[in-house]
């Protein structure tokens, strides 16, 4: 009876977020599916049904053109590797900026640590929109920053910030370090000091140390950062918005305009689609990996 | 266990402190260390003779991790010097030492096979791949872990992760090994065996083992010679013989084994006379005192050095080394059994014998009035 109880409960306790994630996740899904091999149309819904009546029998009528529509255009294609080209070097910014940082927080002092992870947290009390906004007034030609190097002598006219790669990458690097920071301390701070002592005394200095034992240690760390601040920089909407270059879009902004400004669904589903499978394959790759590590710690 | 081969130090020792340092491959020299107001290691000064095991044996705070980390270099001494081999040691950092440690942890890497492991130590010092090698298939052949090479720590047992522990800490051919409470994670029988293992190794490879531990047993076992901490500082340095039979003071007596322990005034110290009230009779000790007469004592007597009986004392009549008492308790151990008696003066006397017969006819049991006795080199004289 016990046990009946106990098999009941596991299936709930793993069919509530089941239930969610085919709810909000899988059906939305399907759906996104089914419009990227429909045919465009100027009527409510903006799309041909996926199936025709044919003597009775339903016959589906796939659609490629959406996908192939995407290769024949530069635009997509351009827009689809520069974002992967940001998310790529935002996201090596972020580990190197942010693997110091993680480190120092899990080698202070308990006290220390709180108050550092609390810093890292802090910016998220406030809009992400607000803090992206605040950049603008950084960045801009008669903004903080410029100002500040002309008053010094510095520089004698505006550097032209904003609007450019290097205004995105501020942008995502700001907004996605603590996404970096915070599974690197996690991962950090678990390490076992002896291990360093143990390889000082077998002879490695400190930095060898660092990159024979620390570093590989950290890896899951590493690729759980890096994915979780490449996953969203790759679709990245408003900081290339508000931002970035107006030449050069990113695909998260193709995708919206699609949508909205050209009402063309089956070509943005079919955008949508394609970033998810970039997406997907690091993903898969990082659950290999990690099911191997906990293989490993059996 | 005090027949390993005793070598002395090279003779070309260096110059300076030459005369002081020759005997001694590690000197400690007046080190304490503190740790803010705490005096973890307290004025500790010792020598260490090349190609001994030494073991330093005391309880949990008492400073014997902390001397041991300070030789490998993790910790600085807040005063005092370290010799190893006669080099002063305080400026060297632990990765420059020709030093190596095994933890009480292990301290495996986990990311790296047994093989990988025992070679890290030989990659740091730039050796050809070929000899690296080499050299650690060697080594892992003394430890017997040859078959093993590819597995990661967590795939091995207690046991194993203790013998590759050993041998990535002996491929480096250290001067001087570590070991900080080597056999504290294994099981009884496990244990035992390793002792004797260890043993072998040391003899076979000539280095000079330094072991801290808690377990007496172990220390005796292990040790050449061995040290007792307490409160941060050296109580006693000695045999395990030495120790055991001639304790220093009360506390070494006490720490090491089990005694019993009785207060008493010095009679008359050139022949060696106590009163023990508490014993209620004389303790004659056949030597010479070395203290007043009228001064208080301790007289500690073994358990294994009482001899009981039912009938009247075997030694003569005079009131000297006897007590009577009745039997309160028998623990029965196998071996020996140990007898808890209850002596006519309220104090309770702890006393071992052999189980030398097989059938229990003869046996003393519980509530039978007994005579206790001693011969007169028994009982260990201490006056602190």
């Amino acid at each position: 009876m016990a046990q009946l109880e106990n098999r009941t409960g596991r299936r709930l306790v793993a069919g509530i977020p089941l239930f969610w994630l085919v709810l909000f996740f899988l059906i939305p899904f399907i759906i996104v599916l089914k419009i990227s091999f429909s045919e465009v149309r100027l009527a409510m819904p903006p799309f041909a049904p996926l199936f025709q009546w044919v003597h009775g029998v339903p016959r589906p009528k796939l659609h490629f053109g959406n996908y192939g529509f995407l290769f024949t255009d530069p635009l997509y294609v351009t827009a689809y590797l520069y974002s992967i080209k940001v998310a790529l070097v935002s996201t090596v910014c972020c580990l190197l900026i942010g693997y110091p940082m993680a480190y120092a927080i899990a080698h202070a002092s308990p006290t220390w640590r709180n108050v550092l992870l609390m810093m890292i947290i802090l910016p998220f009390w406030t809009s992400f929109l607000l803090r992206v906004y605040a950049w603008i007034g950084l960045l801009k030609n008669n903004g903080v920053i410029n100002n500040v190097l002309m008053y010094l002598g510095l520089i004698h006219e505006p550097l032209p910030m904003l609007q450019s790669d290097f205004a995105v990458y501020i942008g995502i690097v700001y907004s996605y370090l603590p996404f970096m920071i915070l599974p690197l301390y996690a991962n950090l701070e678990k390490h076992d000091n002896t291990l360093l002592e143990a390889a000082a005394d077998l002879g490695a200095n400190p930095v060898t140390a660092f990159f024979r034992i620390t570093l590989p240690q950290s890896v899951p760390g590493i690729i759980a950062g890096s994915l979780l601040v490449f996953i969203p920089a790759v679709g990245e909407y408003v900081v290339p918005s508000l931002l970035g270059r107006t030449d050069q879009l990113m695909i998260g902004r193709v995708l919206s305009d699609e949508f909205f400004e050209n009402r063309d669904w089956p070509v943005a589903s079919a955008v949508a689609i394609l970033i998810l499978l970039a997406l997907v394959i690091p993903i898969m790759l990082f659950q290999r990996f990690q099911q191997r590590e906990l293989e490993a710690q059996k | 266990m005090s027949a390993l081969p005793q070598v002395d130090a090279p003779a070309t020792a260096p110059t300076s402190a030459a005369s002081s340092t020759a005997a001694a491959f590690v000197r400690i020299e007046h080190v304490t260390k503190k740790f803010g107001d705490f005096a973890a290691v307290d004025d500790v000064s010792l020598d260490i003779h090349q190609g001994e095991i030494f073991c330093l044996l005391g309880g949990s705070g008492s400073g014997k991790t902390t001397l041991l980390r300070m030789l490998a270099g993790f910790e600085t001494p807040t005063a005092g010097r370290i010799y190893i081999d006669g080099q002063d040691m305080s400026t060297i950092p632990p990765y420059e030492r020709r030093v190596n440690m095994m933890f009480q942890s292990y301290a495996l890497f986990p990311h790296m096979t047994v093989e990988k492991n025992v070679a890290f130590g030989l990659e740091q010092e730039k050796l050809g791949k070929a000899e690296i090698r080499e050299r650690v298939h060697e080594i892992l052949d003394i430890v017997k872990m040859t078959s093993f090479v590819a597995r990661k720590p967590h795939q091995l047992s207690g046991g194993q992760r203790q013998r590759v522990a050993l041998a990535r800490a002996l491929v480096k051919r250290p001067k001087l090994l570590l070991l900080d409470e080597p056999l504290a994670a294994l099981d009884r029988k496990l244990r035992e065996h390793t002792q004797f293992e260890l043993i072998n190794i040391q003899k076979r490879l000539g280095v000079t083992f330094i072991v801290v531990t808690h377990d007496q047993e172990e220390a005796m076992t292990l040790s050449s010679r061995m040290g007792v901490m307490n409160h941060g500082r050296i109580a006693q340095v000695g045999t395990p013989a030495a120790i055991y039979e001639s304790p220093a003071t009360k506390f070494v007596a006490d720490f090491i084994g089990s005694v019993n322990m009785f207060e008493g005034r010095v009679l008359d110290e050139g022949a060696g006379r106590i009163q023990s009230d508490e014993l209620g009779c004389v303790v004659a000790v056949n030597r010479n005192l070395n203290c007043a007469r009228g001064a208080t004592v301790w007289t500690a007597v073994r358990p294994e050095k009482i001899n009981m009986s039912r009938g009247a004392s075997a030694t003569d009549g005079r009131g000297e080394n006897v007590a009577r008492g009745v039997v309160k308790e028998i623990a029965y151990m196998g071996d020996v059994s140990i007898y808890l008696v209850q002596i006519d003066s309220g104090k309770t006397v702890r006393v071992t014998l052999p189980n030398i017969m097989r059938d229990a006819e003869h046996r003393i049991t519980r509530d039978e009035t007994v005579h206790l006795s001693w011969h007169g080199s028994s009982p260990v004289v201490l006056t602190e």
